[in-house]
């Protein structure tokens, strides 16, 4: 009886702090959480990822979002991914690709100058979409481009 | 290996391009040694900065996900010629770098 109160307790406790991290985590404003975004970058489940780092699941789709890719990349361990956009106040571009371990691969916090461009070079574990997502002024738009991967690039 | 890059920036119709190469070895972590069969610890670059005469232009957050010596590009409004453009980077070990470059 003694023992169940303690355990009992002991997982009101545990659920308790992750609420409250959680919360922390979401009212946290954007700007402040300037500080890389570990828990985006650690969770390894696509929608969760994109939960984590823009707070929402919610996207549009643009065709205002252009993602250029290889349509087949012999080596995953390199891929060259290139968004661009017409959206005008683009905040942030960020690459998604969810085989891999950790979906989110690179993210991109724009300032009012900088245009909606951006190239990189990403891994990709095997062939996969790789989803851009695109905030501008204050929403969410999303595109995306299939990639086949020959060979993958993510160790093993 | 420490603190190499190579940044090219240049203006073409009012927009300056920037196309920047850090060279870092970006380990996932997930990776094993072949011959000893221990994980390789993760190393990779967490933040990239970019600056243009001082101000703010660009901030990238990378994951393990971004491949072995990372290449980006971008463009941007605003520089003349002879402008200054920083480029600093810190990874998941404490490491970090900076290299600076002039727009042409």
């Amino acid at each position: 009886m003694l023992n169940n109160r303690r355990t009992f307790l002991k997982a009101g406790m545990a659920t308790g702090t992750l609420a409250i991290a959680t919360g922390a985590g979401l009212l946290t404003p954007r700007s402040v959480l300037a500080a890389w975004p570990e828990k985006a970058f650690k969770t390894k489940k696509y929608p969760a990822a994109l939960q984590a780092l823009t707070g929402t699941d919610q996207l549009t789709d643009s065709d205002t979002i252009v993602v250029k890719a290889p349509d087949i990349a012999e080596n995953g361990a390199v891929v060259s991914v290139t968004v661009t956009t017409s959206l005008p106040k683009v905040e942030n571009i960020s690459m998604f690709v969810p085989v891999n371990a950790f979906p989110l691969s690179a993210s991109f916090d724009m300032s009012t100058t900088t245009d909606g461009f951006i190239t990189g070079r990403i891994k990709m574990a095997k062939t996969s979409d790789v989803i851009a997502v695109v905030k501008a002024d204050g929403k969410l738009y999303t595109a995306k481009k299939t990639v086949k991967v020959t060979l993958g690039g993510c160790g093993g | 290996m420490a603190n190499k890059m190579k940044i090219r920036a240049w203006i073409e119709n009012d927009k300056t391009t920037v196309k920047a190469i850090i060279f870092h070895p970006m380990e996932t972590g997930l990776r094993k040694d072949k011959k000893s069969g221990k994980p390789i610890p993760a190393h990779y670059i967490t933040e990239v900065s970019c600056e243009h005469n001082g101000k703010s232009i660009l901030k990238c957050m990378w994951g393990p996900g971004v491949s072995k010596n990372p290449f980006f590009s971008f463009r941007f409004a605003g520089a003349k010629p002879g402008d200054k453009l920083k480029i600093s980077w810190v990874d998941n070990q404490g490491q970090a770098g900076s290299s600076e470059s002039q727009i042409s």
